[in-house]
């Protein structure tokens, strides 16, 4: 249909867009390495490139691995973007539903086959527990979500390790941390062990995938989607519409919160020996999903490769300890992509008028099907 | 008489369309010169183009015969060129003085010094008539003091061509007639005005000549004299304009919307009067009612207080005999009321959403468009495209296209083509053609017309005399919160009516229609 055709497009200017930010910062990441060390920037920059490759498919399992919980912390955000909220709570989120997760999964042993069905659920709840607080806040009390959410932040971290050292059953006192959950509670590997051979990967990356379609339909088919983005456009004309902004904002932050959850249980009962640590440290997952929801525009389906490519990068970067670089690097190296990222909108705005000036018809589908051999290309590796 | 500023042959061309021309506009030393043009005609890059704001492809600009090089505003502002923006760019909480000197600030040793100044801007508001007291502060004054303000601040920069963009929006009919006085002051001591406008009867009243635009054409430059409103308007349309609603005896029936008693609380910090005080109106099946006032006495609380998005401290309303005062927007608007709102980007339109979503955005939850909870898409664009087909909104990308981008007639046109193709039983239209040009307010006065003749009750709410006079079968006039008059329009003269909206003259007693 004709409508079809044209939303395709504006997407593809996005995905432009984004990939001139990920160029520039690549760019800028070499330039940092040459600066840091001149001899070694060119194989340094090839390892941030292939490095995750090293180990073949075993490699590429990992990236897998790591994707998992940032795709969904950045389809958390994503969401709450949005619906015009900025969920800044991810990071609390993500440690209450871990919290949750490993609770299920070290008490509730007689659950037999469902058990990781159920210390998931309980991820869920408890994350979508710690969005509902800012969303019921700024819903009635027109609190602003993002100060909110910071504190639910704090409150979650010290609630579980508050809870993790106080509750026996759960703590390791020699390491200091949570216990092992037990084996039935592990996220079953689905097969994908088999494909990648030797990874931690597990099907916690199938899980978060169908999270991402279901998302991407519920925004864009449903008519709950209809209205939480028109809330997130215009909160006045949505009233106007007789649509109920009030529950539209606690919702969203709900499902926004649900997410996150999620995302902490996929990562805690992924069976790698991850456990909850008694540092006082908000858990970084939540933050890098800030970063590839702005990478992906917001868009659950870019959210999901976006979240891979960072998995990418970082995966490329441990290797970067090969030619005497920090792994800070790499860090530096996102947050550069990230802060272009940033201006995607302005470079949407420049293609498109260069596009207007110049390419004809013709060239756009030219440009158009380089794009998509890009996506491809990325899908691949 | 010779011409202080030419535009000669002026093109300019942005991608995709041309917006200027090959446009010629010539101004006479001491002339009102009228600019007259629909939106989007190429007025604004004109100005832009004079203004040095945009580089023109083709053509010259000459000021007293020598061709200049205008390439910022600095430079226009050295030639004596001076604008009156439509909307105001003052400062809220300085004083007059300091707002006219503002950017030129006379400075000795780094201290302010402001006597000079002073002496200048009070000789000046006594020359032109102005008066304006410079230590007012702007927030304390009413919007024509501030537009007088924007003048003498084009007057104490020595400004010899003067620009009024739209300068009568904002005003009341009576600071409109004192407006036009100062404009032909300003002529007699040997300033230029151009005057831009799309109302044609001001330029009959206060211009000596008028050049016009038509989709970025010069379409001709006559003398006012010579040609009458119909002739104008036709010039600026490209075909005949029917001035005046045509429209048919109204025969009102069962009364609709019943308001009785409304009283709303102002929300505004320490604020304790009431914005609606005590409001009683009924408008019927098949008539259309318009609420006059001076912009901010509670019309819009008065409307939202109807439609639901706004707040009631008490009394009550009624929709077909149903008290509806404490249902939700939803069920108002599924229940007979279409609401065309005051502010199109602010309660009319998701921005960004493309026309088809916005064309269902009081619909799209109903059994039509999806299925249990799933957007039906095709049947949503199905429907879209009907109501482009109906009522002509014109856009880039048809459907498909984000309002955003899309012109303020055809937003508005959307906005129409929604609430009225819902077949409503009360539309409550406020402002319907605010900053739209002859042709559209031609046809959206035309279908609100036709609602009415097909049983719909209206309530209009507007601030344009013309539009009271012209469209309603009945007129209350509002004032500080209060309805006080409930008038025929066939048997008052504007004059009276604005003494009304003014408040200084009120309707004895209580008015039940």
């Amino acid at each position: 249909m004709n409508h079809k055709k044209k939303t395709r497009r504006s997407s593809n200017m996005g995905l432009a867009s984004s990939t001139f930010a990920i160029a520039i910062g690549l760019l800028f990441g070499f330039i940092i390495l040459l600066l840091s060390n001149p001899t070694q920037a060119l194989p340094g920059f090839a390892a941030i490139l292939t490095g995750a490759m090293t180990h073949g498919i075993k490699g590429i399992g990992q990236v897998f691995y790591y994707a998992t919980p940032i795709i969904l912390t950045g389809l958390s955000v994503g969401f709450a973007f949005k619906t015009g909220l900025f969920n800044i709570g991810s990071s609390g989120q993500f440690i209450v539903g871990a919290f949750g997760a490993v609770y299920v999964g070290i008490m509730w042993t007689s659950l037999g086959g469902i058990h990781w069905i159920v210390a998931l659920l309980a991820a869920i709840i408890l994350g979508a527990l710690w969005g509902f607080v800012p969303g019921l806040l700024k819903a009635v009390f027109n609190v602003n979500e993002v100060i909110s959410a910071i504190m639910m932040n704090y409150i979650g971290m010290y609630v579980v390790n508050y809870t993790t050292k106080a509750y026996a059953p759960l703590f390791n006192n020699l390491r200091n941390e949570s216990n092992n959950v037990a084996v039935a509670a592990q996220i079953p590997k689905m097969g994908l062990d088999k494909i990648f051979v030797g990874s931690s990967l597990n099907g916690g990356i199938i899980i978060a995938i169908v999270v991402v379609i279901l998302m991407h339909f519920v925004l864009n088919k449903t008519t709950f989607g209809y209205e939480l983005k028109a809330v997130g456009y215009n909160r006045d004309a949505s009233k106007y519409a007789g649509i109920n902004e009030k529950k539209g904002i606690i919702l969203s932050m709900v499902i926004s919160g649900a997410i996150s959850g999620l995302a902490g249980g996929l990562l805690y009962l992924a069976g790698t020996g991850k456990h909850i640590e008694i540092v006082d440290v908000l858990a970084s997952e939540g933050f890098t999903g800030i970063s590839v929801a702005l990478l992906g525009l917001s868009n659950p389906l870019t959210i999901l490769a976006a979240g891979i490519f960072i998995a990418y990068l970082m995966a490329g970067g441990f290797y970067l300890q090969l030619f005497e670089f920090s792994t800070e690097i790499i860090d530096i190296i996102v947050a550069v992509i990230i802060y272009f990222s940033a201006f995607a909108l302005m470079v949407k705005l420049l293609i498109i008028r260069m596009n207007t000036h110049k390419l004809d018809k013709q060239e756009l589908k030219e440009e158009k099907a380089k794009n998509k051999k890009d996506i491809h290309r990325k899908g691949e590796i | 008489m010779r011409y202080i500023i030419e535009m000669l042959n002026i093109t300019k061309e942005f991608p995709g369309i041309i917006a200027n021309d090959n446009i010629t506009l010539q101004i006479m030393e001491g002339e009102i010169h009228a600019f007259l043009g629909e939106n989007g005609a190429g007025k604004s890059t004109l100005m832009s183009v004079l203004f040095g704001l945009y580089q023109p492809e083709k053509g010259m600009i000459k000021i007293k015969g020598e061709e200049v090089k205008i390439t910022s505003p600095l430079d226009a502002n050295k030639y004596g060129i001076g604008m009156v923006h439509q909307h105001f760019k003052l400062v809220h909480n300085f004083t007059v003085l300091q707002n006219i000197v503002l950017g030129m600030e006379t400075v000795k040793n780094g201290l302010l010094k402001m006597d000079e100044a002073r002496e200048k801007i009070v000789m000046l508001s006594e020359k032109y008539n102005l008066f304006v007291d410079p230590d007012a502060l702007i927030e304390d004054i009413t919007v024509g003091m501030q537009q007088r303000v924007e003048i003498l601040k084009m007057l104490y920069r020595d400004n010899e061509i003067l620009i009024f963009d739209e300068p009568t929006a904002v005003l009341t009919p009576q600071e409109i007639v004192e407006l036009m006085a100062i404009m032909k002051g300003l002529v007699k001591e040997g300033k230029s005005v151009l005057f831009i406008t799309h109302k044609l009867n001001e330029i009959k009243q206060v211009a000596d000549r008028c050049t016009v635009l038509r989709r970025g054409k010069y379409i001709g430059t006559v003398d006012v004299a010579d040609v009458d409103l119909e002739q104008m308007s036709e010039m600026m349309v490209g075909r005949k304009v029917n001035l005046v609603v045509e429209k048919g005896e109204a025969h009102p029936t069962d009364v609709v919307l019943d308001v009785k008693n409304l009283v709303v609380k102002s929300t505004r910090e320490g604020h304790t009067k009431n914005v609606v005080n005590d409001a009683s109106f009924q408008v019927r099946k098949g008539e259309i009612v318009c609420i006059a006032g001076i912009d901010g006495n509670g019309q819009t609380e008065l409307i939202h207080a109807i439609t639901g998005l706004g707040g009631i401290k008490s009394g009550c309303v009624m929709i077909n005999g149903e008290d509806v005062t404490k249902k939700s927007v939803r069920y108002k608007n599924t229940h007979g009321l279409s609401h065309i709102p005051e502010d199109r980007h602010k309660y009319g339109l998701v921005l960004d959403y493309n026309l088809a979503y916005n064309l269902v955005l009081q619909q799209y939850f109903e059994k039509n468009f999806q299925n249990h909870g799933f957007m039906k898409n095709d049947k949503i664009y199905e429907y879209a495209e009907q109501l482009i087909e109906k009522y002509d909104i014109r856009s880039g990308q048809g459907a498909n296209s984000r309002t955003r981008d899309m012109s303020g007639g055809n937003q508005q046109k959307a906005i129409v083509a929604r609430e009225l193709n819902k077949a409503p039983d009360i539309i409550l239209a406020v402002q319907p053609v605010r900053g739209l040009d002859v042709g559209a307010i031609e046809y959206i006065h035309k279908e609100l017309v036709k609602q009415r003749d097909d049983g719909a009750a209206i309530l209009v709410v507007s601030l344009e005399l013309d539009e009271v006079m012209n469209l309603s079968d009945r007129i209350l006039v509002i004032f500080e919160g209060e309805i006080v008059a409930n008038l025929d329009p066939k048997k008052i003269t504007v004059q009276e009516l604005g003494l009304y909206m003014a408040g200084s003259k009120r309707e004895g007693g209580k008015h039940e229609s």
